[in-house]
């Protein structure tokens, strides 16, 4: 196999390259002996910590479903309010007037420079001072706002830069045809534009299910991280294997996310229904010079 | 109207948001490039290595990883990082955990910019005789650094929100500050207003700075 880095090997490198195989096997293998000793020591593998995860099914039903479930929950609500949210900033900001593309680039830099954790808890503060939200609901409403504010602005860049990146005969054929602005947007650009940045969506909901973590530990929201604190304080100190079972969740979850995206955007790619490029994850930033909120994980 | 600002450590709140963010960007520059290194390079065990902790690292929430620091690191195994008092033991946790999550996205945007060098470059150095580290080191590298600051930027201010994070282990940075004085005061709007203020003002300028330099140094092909 060769690469730009380095051609097909002779003897020589391949001696080499065993020696490097030994000498990185020798050190990973004293670091996780390491791990393993320092885990031993203080009682963190032994089944005791273990065995509520594989036998019985109380740990999961009490702790993790439910942490699992306000997780899912709180995303999902999420993407489905920031994605109309975020389709009409992003073309906003292509719009022709000024009193329009000005405020929309405004809005969308501004919540893209603040941290989503700060947002989240101005939304809590903001529910608890100014509406009659239940002390129940208001974790879930705060990590909401948060999380929508954020990433409608992060979806609008995507938006803008799956319109940006079709061909400008598209638009001017259509209005060659007579078809209006309006008409142009919604007839002829958006719709490819939807299929150019699916594969950037679905990497933000890995972003949108990752940040949710933030409202357990901060915000009091019962999700899955907080379930791992709750349970490895009733099973008494296993923190590890909680940490490790919840680590391993979320994963699965977003692992899968990814290869979705990555299998999406092959599959567009492969199929060229549309003449635009298909974005991935890391074009999410359309000229990211000039536009310096950045940052989409 | 900012008289209630007195009892409030803000200067050093944002001094702490400020170190957390230098000291992790260090950290995770140093480690992201051995792991591209690692993830480029010939040996497959080390590539396997490479692309197995970009993979795992980058699908756990920030979150997890900095409480782990700390509930399973420092509390569970007694990993102190060779400090005593609880405030440092927090704060050097915290930059642990920037460094291990940071340096999987600075791998991929090293890696991005690895694969812009065109493949003709290397094969002349090595034509010339240069071995795999100094392909990687003279010529690869350099060129890939110089087009991924665009990238790196973006990593630099997700980073820099990020340590909005180290509030989960108590470290006294800007968002544990905000989360404090929003408990104690009346006067949200003006205190979020500060805040907000002080984010952008981290962000937007590194954002503008590291895009024109990349501007200015990518090299043009």
């Amino acid at each position: 196999m060769s690469s730009v880095l380095y051609d097909a090997q002779g003897p020589r490198a391949k001696r080499r390259n065993v020696l490097f195989t030994v000498v990185f096997l020798v050190a990973l293998a004293a670091l996780l002996w390491w791990v393993y000793r320092a885990l031993d020591e203080k009682g963190q593998l032994e089944w005791a910590q273990w065995e509520m995860f594989f036998t019985g099914t109380e740990a999961w039903s009490t702790y993790i479903w439910p942490g699992l479930k306000n997780t899912l929950t709180a995303a999902a609500l999420s993407v489905l309010i920031a994605l109309p949210l975020g389709a009409v900033l992003g073309i906003s900001r292509l719009s022709d007037h000024a009193w329009i593309r000005v405020p929309a680039a405004l809005v969308v830099e501004f919540f893209r420079a603040i941290p989503v954790l700060v947002l989240m808890i101005f939304g809590l503060a903001l529910f608890a001072q100014y509406t009659d939200v239940s002390t129940d609901d208001r974790p879930l409403y705060a990590v909401i706002t948060g999380l929508v504010l954020y990433n409608a602005s992060v979806l609008a860049e995507i938006v803008r830069a799956g319109i940006l990146a079709l061909p400008k005969g598209q638009s001017e054929a259509a209005m060659a045809i007579g078809l209006r602005k309006g008409q142009v947007m919604r007839v002829i650009l958006l719709p490819q534009a939807v299929t150019a940045m699916l594969p950037a969506i679905v990497s933000q909901l890995v972003v949108i299910v990752k940040d949710t973590a933030l409202g357990g530990a901060i915000l009091t929201f019962p999700e899955l991280l907080s379930a791992a604190s709750t349970m490895s304080a009733y099973y008494g100190a296993n923190t590890i294997a909680s940490f490790t079972v919840v680590a391993v969740i979320f994963i699965a979850i977003n692992f899968a996310l990814t290869s979705f995206a990555s299998w999406l955007e092959r599959r567009l790619r492969r199929a060229k229904k549309s003449t635009g490029a298909v974005l991935t994850a890391d074009d999410n930033q359309p000229n990211a010079g000039a536009t310096a909120g950045g940052g989409t994980f | 109207m900012f008289d209630f600002l007195e009892g409030y450590d803000l200067l050093g709140a944002f001094w702490t948001t400020v170190q957390l963010t230098v000291l992790s960007t260090v950290g995770s520059l140093i480690w992201g490039t051995l792991l591209a290194a690692m993830r480029v390079g010939p040996v497959p065990l080390m590539r396997g290595f490479g692309t197995a902790y970009v993979n795992i690292v980058r699908n756990i929430p920030l979150t997890v990883i900095i409480l782990f620091t700390s509930l399973g690191l420092s509390q569970t195994l007694g990993v102190n990082l060779g400090a005593d008092e609880v405030d440092s033991i927090n704060f050097r946790l915290a930059v642990l955990g920037l460094i291990l999550y940071t340096s999987a996205f600075v791998c991929e945007a090293l890696r991005s910019g690895i694969n812009t060098v065109p493949v003709g470059q290397a094969e002349a150095a090595r034509a010339i005789g240069l071995s795999f580290a100094q392909v990687l080191g003279l010529v690869v590298l350099p060129q890939a650094f110089r087009s991924s600051v665009v990238p790196l930027a973006n990593v630099l201010i997700a980073l820099t929100k990020n340590t909005t994070v180290a509030a989960a282990i108590g470290v006294a940075e800007a968002a544990l500050l905000m989360k404090e004085m929003i408990e104690n005061e009346a006067a949200l709007l003006l205190i979020a207003a500060i805040f907000a203020f002080g984010f952008v003002c981290l962000t937007l300028p590194t954002g503008l700075i590291l895009g024109w330099v990349g501007k200015k140094v990518a090299v043009k092909r």
